[in-house]
């Protein structure tokens, strides 16, 4: 069956064309979506997605693919809530099982302060129309009986607040069905070629020079995640973006033993069971810069101490692979999505270490940007010009869920 | 019986009665898991994971993909183990499984352990080139470490008959153990898998130590224990893993790699089969047909797909009356239930074993994790190592050395110069020892024999992927490794790709008509085998996980019934309860003490900073919002901070202790990121203050009585000191005796109420907590929990950092502009007047009052403006901390309102499921708000 | 597991270490004067080259003492470790 469930064609691996409308430079999750709705929303499609390595190779094929909408504040909540609309209709649309299962994502908490902050977020989320609930321990042993719910834990699980709409989807699965439809709408997926500069006429970008060869753009739409900041350099662009290493692993196939996505934001702990039924899990970021696409082992060993203590079924699991991916972290936590000083380039970045859920509402937001050179109302809050002003919009605060 | 009568590493004298499926079976010491089925004419061990075909032993070692077996009894069991790894014990319990193991739910009792270690030289792979390395690397005066994944030392040709001066190979193995065992600087670690090389060559190492023991397993050992390793040279012997051939069919139960066939030959005494054919692009496998030849099996052929195998080794075969058929492929095979029957290579030739090589993969997934380059070598047709950043070094057939001869010379000059490269020795090895050799006939690279369909040419035996999956994706539009590998899921089981990997990426580069160099490999990750969880978590469990703070006066709250709350790691009690008492009746009472006569508690956890020298004071100014020019010594004052952004980051009291000399207390939780922050400025920023900052918070135990009695208990502990309102004011301190004990008393109070905090040295603080619980006995003295103070704290209007605020908070916000300065710069300032923070309509910290005196607000409730509950509703803030007070007589809360000053006596709403619960706007302070019972 | 030469402690496991971002970064002479869109790039922006990074590290397990290094960040490699008050 293996292959079986993917269609016999996905793309044609055309060469560059010397000019395109709009030029999206990375074939992440992001660039492929933009590229899908300039097509399908906008008609625009002259279009080239210009990737340095393998499509959907960077942070896209190392996600551990949580998807909620369950963030605290408003601007944020609208933006992947609007993400979570896409997702429920995403096979369909795009004519491809990509594995989406709303099979629930609790987050548990472990201290009074967890718990306070966990219901804050509950309660904004009630009223920004996402469903969100409060579990009790009790509540808990009967949703997902394999949390260790003992009071002699170090740090006992108080509750947790579900998303039940929140799940998990397949993510090459998904970059191959946004890369499919924008290939099937004539957009060229240009793989092996790495945008190594910009042409510049007065303050404005009329192409990029390529591995490849030169291409002109009428617009040019960055959608590198961690390694925007270096090809914001080469325009004299700053970014206030850091990149760091994510790591992730996963086990060998197990029978079902873990039905929903289980956050722990206080140990670092977040996992589920994919498809197959591998237990995919998530590390903390590491602290250091690094374009390695790799971290330290103290970070895995840390965080599966964390996931022994809260499933204890898990000791005798096996880690089969571990890897990491560079995530593009902001100050806030927040993406930058919009606008820059330099006409007719524009910049989708920061998304760092929880991207994957916002995959389709960030192409609908960011293609609607270059397609009328200025933002969704959904991504105006999130534009670069917010950190002069102060105008953050914290997700790192006291109520933070990263992933 | 497929087991030899005599020969092999196993001792036949030591029977081990185990089961498979729940059938029993006999094996010897000294057998694999694997080994003892094929000795048992088990022949089908597992079914495919996704066409359910039968499978049986594929190979010897970590690379099989087919034995992967659940092993139980006695310990727990343990999932998707490899049969080629597990040791044989006696009753042992193991099952098949089709790819796909079981987690138990028996809680695993076994200790798992780590351990740092540090070397000159680290040697991985204990096979004839690592040993020699060793060796070389040892004599030279080398601090080594020799690392193996087998049972005992030897490597690949524990399962050869190779001759080292003339003997047995083995005889010169025993030597070598014996010359390493001597070297007191070298240690040999055996069971011990090296599974992830990271950088500054720090490798870690996973070693197994005792399940092979089985129920006699002693407890108190650990089970297995990870190794840190770090090394200033790595010598890689890691060996080479062999290719199987991509044919119709080659699935079979009976089709075994060649090598492997070979180790269990001679290695365990056992023939998997009665008949065999050997297929075959190189001269190795053709010690097969002679090891099984001379084991008494059949063999009929070996089938080379070489047009003209000649030289040495095809002619000893040939000499002994096996056919070889040149030019000739196994492009299919039949069989039954029990696996091989026959196999089809331009004529039918029946066997039930069919010994497969297709070359060899040197095993560089080290040294890929260390960031090595792979280069393709055409003449050995696989990916050898090339240039590498770390200092490593390849060695043996890790490198693509595949003789015996070649590998302990090149073993020996790894070892030697890794040694002299960290001043040990001159860098040139001991001479080798004379090993026969015979003359190679050149391998000629074969990746796929042609074949329509390729439904049933196997690539992936782990994952069940074939040539078909393969074209598919290559059709579908994929051109790299890497998209073929997720598209077939290829390489992804627990085996990573072992045997698959490089012959898919020729697969498709043949697809795609480019030569496998252009191709490449994916990338080889850590861990080289399968880890267990627990082993990676090791002792950081239960109380480990991260070991609780508490007090010295911590042994008395337990002792009278505390319930403890977790404030960062401190254990802090959050109320003491009576018999029979609720939580919410304890708190009252607690509550009610401070307010109307005295109580107790225990504030030692609050970090405390001890900041000294000449620029103390210039210090203080940048890092606090407030200024401390007017702070005179013996006094006290409230300090804020903020980050550079201008949120609030912390607070505290700031005492001034003597000249140039204070003592800065900071939240319980906050203690080691304010001291972190403190030093990270003045250090990086502020490098020429004369400043020194100590941590002093573990050297101080704090008692704070509370309450209007607290002057009548002090005066009882401390006749000497001068306690009324004039002596000691408000935020005064006071050094003196108290309970006999050196003490700094402060005036400080947090409630509001009149109140001290006796400061001393930790090892008195249970005696003093003690005295004071004695002293004030007769005014009733209750000792109250962390909850108590936060509904007294609120009560007043005072915020807690962390609770009230979140880290988008300013001082303005809280309306403490009356604790930030206009005359100085301190860090976070500048950031006040950027347009949004000097926005009119930011979060202000509110007091509520709901409507209903017994409504109490859940914390974190958010508020709205209009009573309407549809979503989406305009959010304009929530509920920070709520309480029910005693001293109100009903509940209250803070919260944080947009313009929430602009709102005072307005009506806001906190949506709860319920229905509506409507609250009035009001200051944050709602007890004594004059001020007036502070001196009591 | 990077291994961290620490100027005044020598070479130890990065888990002793806490991390401190780009070195060299100019606090504003006087913030009062700097408008909001320079005091921001002070905030936020920090250099995060794909090559080398001069950085400061604090041996929070140690001596407690920051210092800075130039790192890789592509191979992790430390080609230099020097004091604070020493010159980048
Ligand atoms: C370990 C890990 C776990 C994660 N877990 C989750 C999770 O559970 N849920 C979640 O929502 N998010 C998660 N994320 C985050 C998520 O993966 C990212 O936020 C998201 O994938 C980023 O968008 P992207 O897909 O476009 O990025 P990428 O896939 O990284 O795409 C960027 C592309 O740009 C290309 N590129 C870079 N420079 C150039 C150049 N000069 N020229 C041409 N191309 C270039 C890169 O090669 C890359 O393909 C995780 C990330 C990691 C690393
Ligand atoms: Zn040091």
């Amino acid at each position: 069956m293996s292959g079986s469930e993917h269609p016999d064609h996905l793309w044609r691996n055309p060469d560059p064309k010397r000019s395109y409308d709009v030029v999206i430079v990375g074939g992440g999750g992001h660039g492929l979506s933009t590229a899908y709705y300039l097509a399908r929303n906008h008609g625009i499609t002259n279009v080239a997605v210009l990737e340095r390595g393998w499509l959907a190779g960077g942070n896209m094929a190392r996600n551990t693919t949580v998807i909620r909408s369950n963030y605290l504040w408003d601007e944020s909540a609208a933006i992947y809530e609007h993400s979570m609309k896409l997702w429920e209709t995403l096979a369909e649309d795009l004519d491809y099982d990509i594995l989406f299962s709303q099979r629930g994502v609790l987050n548990l908490t472990h201290s009074l302060h967890d718990t306070r902050e966990a219901h804050r977020r509950v309660y904004a989320n009630r009223l920004n129309g996402i469903d969100a609930e409060w579990l009790t321990p009790e509540e808990i042993k009967e949703f997902c009986p394999i949390v260790n719910l003992s009071p002699d834990l170090r740090y006992p699980v108080m509750g947790a607040s579900l998303q039940r709409r929140g799940g998990i989807a397949k993510h090459d699965y998904v970059a191959w069905a946004f890369a499919r439809q924008a290939d099937a709408f004539g957009v060229d997926l240009v793989q092996n070629c790495e945008v190594t500069g910009f042409d510049l006429d007065g303050g404005r970008v009329t192409g990029v020079q390529t591995s490849r060869g030169p291409i002109a753009a009428g617009k040019v739409a960055l959608c590198a995640a961690g390694h925007s900041t270096v090809l914001a350099a080469m325009v004299g662009l700053d970014l206030p973006i850091q990149s760091h290493p994510l790591q992730a692993l996963v086990s060998e196939l197990l029978e079902p033993a873990l039905n929903c996505v289980v956050l722990s934001n206080a140990v670092h702990v977040y996992v589920s069971q994919a498809h197959k039924g591998e237990l995919v899990m998530g590390a903390g970021i590491d602290p250091f810069i690094s374009y390695a696409q790799r971290g330290s082992p103290h970070i895995i060993e840390y965080q599966l101490a964390a996931a022994v203590e809260l499933f204890p079924i898990f000791s005798r699991a096996h880690v089969v692979r571990t890897w990491g991916g560079i995530v593009d972290v902001s100050p806030d936590a927040s993406p930058i999505v919009g606008l820059t000083p330099i006409e007719n380039l524009f910049v989708n970045c920061g998304w760092g270490t929880g991207g994957f859920k916002a995959t389709p509402a960030s192409g609908w937001v960011y293609a609607h940007t270059i397609a009328r050179g200025e933002p969704h109302p959904l991504n105006a809050p999130f534009s670069l010009d917010r950190f002069a002003r102060g105008a953050l919009i914290d997700e790192h605060g006291a109520a933070a869920v990263a992933h | 019986m497929t087991r030899l009568a005599s020969g092999g590493r196993i001792d036949r004298s030591r029977p081990l009665r185990f089961t498979f499926d729940a059938l029993p079976h006999t094996g010897f010491a000294g057998d694999t898991l694997a080994s003892a089925l094929l000795a048992n004419g088990v022949r089908v061990v597992s079914q495919s994971v996704t066409y359910g075909r039968l499978r049986g032993i594929f190979s010897a070692g970590v690379e099989e993909p087919n034995a992967l077996v659940q092993v139980g009894g006695g310990t727990g069991s343990e999932p998707m183990l490899r049969a080629t790894q597990v040791e044989l014990y006696d009753g042992l319990v193991a099952e098949s499984l089709n790819a796909r193991g079981r987690l138990s739910p028996e809680p695993d009792v076994a200790r798992y352990d780590k351990l740092f270690a540090h070397c000159d030289v680290l040697v991985v792979g204990g096979g004839s080139t690592g040993l020699a390395a060793a060796l070389a690397a040892g004599k030279a005066g080398a601090r080594v470490i020799l690392a193996d994944e087998q049972a005992e030392v030897g490597g690949t040709f524990l399962g050869g008959r190779d001759l080292i001066d003339g003997r047995p190979a083995t005889d010169w193995l025993a030597e070598v153990a014996t010359d390493l065992a001597a070297l007191p600087e070298v240690r040999v670690l055996s069971r011990a898998t090296a599974v992830g090389y990271y950088d500054q060559n720090c490798v870690l190492i996973a070693q197994r130590r005792t399940a092979h023991l089985g129920p006699a397993a002693p407890a108190a050992m650990a089970r297995q224990r990870l190794w840190q390793v770090r090394a200033k040279q790595v010598v890689l012997a890691t060996g080479a893993h062999e290719r199987p051939m991509v044919f119709a069919e080659n699935d079979r139960p009976g089709i075994m790699l060649a090598g492997a066939v070979r180790t269990y030959v001679n290695r365990y005494g056992v023939v998997p089969g009665h008949r065999a054919v050997i297929f075959t692009n190189n001269d190795s496998a053709y010690a097969c047909a002679i090891d099984l030849d001379d084991a008494g099996l059949d063999v009929p052929a070996v089938v080379d797909v070489r047009p003209n195998p000649a030289g040495g080794w095809p002619d000893r075969v040939r000499e002994r009356g096996i056919e070889v058929l040149a030019g000739q492929v196994v492009s299919d095979t039949a069989g039954g239930n029990r696996g091989l029957e026959s196999v089809w290579a331009g004529q039918r030739i029946d066997c039930d074993l069919l010994c497969v090589s297709g070359g060899f993969n040197p095993a560089v997934h080290l040294f890929i994790q260390s960031q090595g380059r792979l280069r393709y070598d055409e003449i050995l047709a696989c990916f050898v190592p090339d240039e590498a950043p770390q200092a490593v070094a390849v060695a043996g057939a890790a490198n693509g050395t595949f003789g015996l001869r070649d590998c302990i010379q090149e073993g020996l000059a790894a070892g030697a110069a890794a040694a002299s490269a960290v001043g040990f020795g001159d860098g040139h090895p001991a001479g080798a020892p004379q090993v026969e050799t015979v003359a190679e006939h050149p391998i000629v690279p074969f990746w796929l024999v042609p074949d329509e369909s390729g439904a049933t040419q196997f690539v992936d035996l782990e994952r069940d992927v074939t040539v078909a999956d393969v074209r598919r994706a290559v059709g579908a539009g994929m051109q790299s490794v890497e998209h073929v590998k997720r598209y077939t899921t290829i390489g992804t089981g627990s085996d990573q790709g072992k045997t698959a990997g490089i012959n898919s990426a020729a697969i498709v580069g043949a697809l795609l008509g480019q030569p496998v160099a252009a191709i490449g490999t994916t990338t080889f990750r850590p861990p080289y085998v399968p880890v267990s969880f627990a082993l990676f978590a090791g002792r950081t469990r239960g109380q480990l996980f991260d070991p609780a703070r508490v007090t010295p006066i911590h042994p008395w709250h337990v002792a009278h019934g505390a319930v403890f709350e977790n404030v960062g790691q401190w254990k802090r009690p959050w109320y003491f309860p009576h018999d029979g008492e609720t939580m919410e009746q304890a708190v009252l009472r607690e509550c009610r003490a401070v307010r109307e006569g005295v109580a107790a508690m225990d504030v030692s956890t609050l970090g405390k900073i001890d900041i000294q020298g000449t620029d103390a004071l210039r210090f203080l100014n940048r890092i606090y919002t407030n200024a401390y020019d007017t702070l005179a010594v013996g006094h006290c004052r409230y300090g804020l901070m903020c980050k550079a952004d201008g949120m609030v980051f912390d607070d505290g009291v700031v005492m001034h202790v003597g000249p140039d000399r204070y003592l800065a207390t900071t939240t319980s939780g906050g203690a080691a990121a304010v001291l972190d922050w403190m030093e990270e400025w003045l250090q990086t920023e502020w490098p020429d203050f004369r400043v020194r900052l100590t941590s002093v918070s573990d050297q101080w135990a704090t008692v704070a009585v509370a309450g209007p009695r607290s002057r009548e208990v002090l005066r009882a502990l401390a006749p000497a000191m001068a306690a009324d309102a004039v002596s000691f004011p408000f935020m005064a301190i006071r050094e003196g005796m108290v309970a006999g004990i050196p003490a700094r008393v402060c005036r400080i109070s947090f409630s509001g109420e009149l109140a001290f905090e006796i400061n001393v040295a930790s090892w008195y603080g249970l005696r003093l907590w003690e005295a004071v619980m004695a002293a004030g006995e007769p005014f009733g003295i209750t000792p109250y929990g962390t909850e108590a103070m936060h509904v007294l704290r609120a009560e007043k209007g005072y915020a807690i950092i962390g609770q009230d605020t979140d880290g988008t908070v300013t001082p303005q916000d809280l309306g403490m502009s009356w604790v930030v300065s206009k005359k100085k710069d301190f860090i976070g300032r500048r950031s006040h007047r950027r347009a949004d923070t000097a926005r009119p309509d930011r979060m202000h910290l509110v007091g509520l009052l709901p409507v209903e005196p017994e409504d109490l607000l859940p914390e974190g409730a958010q508020l709205i403006l209009e009573p309407r509950q549809e979503p989406p509703v305009a959010i304009v803030g929530h509920v920070t901390s709520s309480y029910r007070s005693a001293a109100l007589g009903r509940t209250f809360a803070l919260a944080l309102v947009k313009g929430g000053r602009d709102r005072m006596a307005s009506q806001v709403y906190a949506p709860l499921p319920d229905r509506l619960h409507p609250a009035t706007v009001t200051e944050p302070i709602f007890y004594d708000k004059e001020g007036l019972v502070r001196d009591g | 597991m990077l291994l961290i030469p620490c100027p005044w402690c020598g070479q130890r496991d990065e888990i002793e270490f806490r991390y401190g971002g780009a070195a060299h970064v100019e606090y504003p002479a006087d913030p009062e004067t700097v408008d909001d869109a320079t005091w921001a790039r002070y905030l936020f922006v920090r250099p995060n080259p794909k090559g080398p990074l001069a950085e400061r590290w604090c041996h929070s397990q140690g001596c407690r003492r920051w210092f800075n290094i130039v790192r890789d960040t592509v191979t992790h490699q430390i080609m230099r470790s020097y004091r604070m008050e020493e010159a980048p």
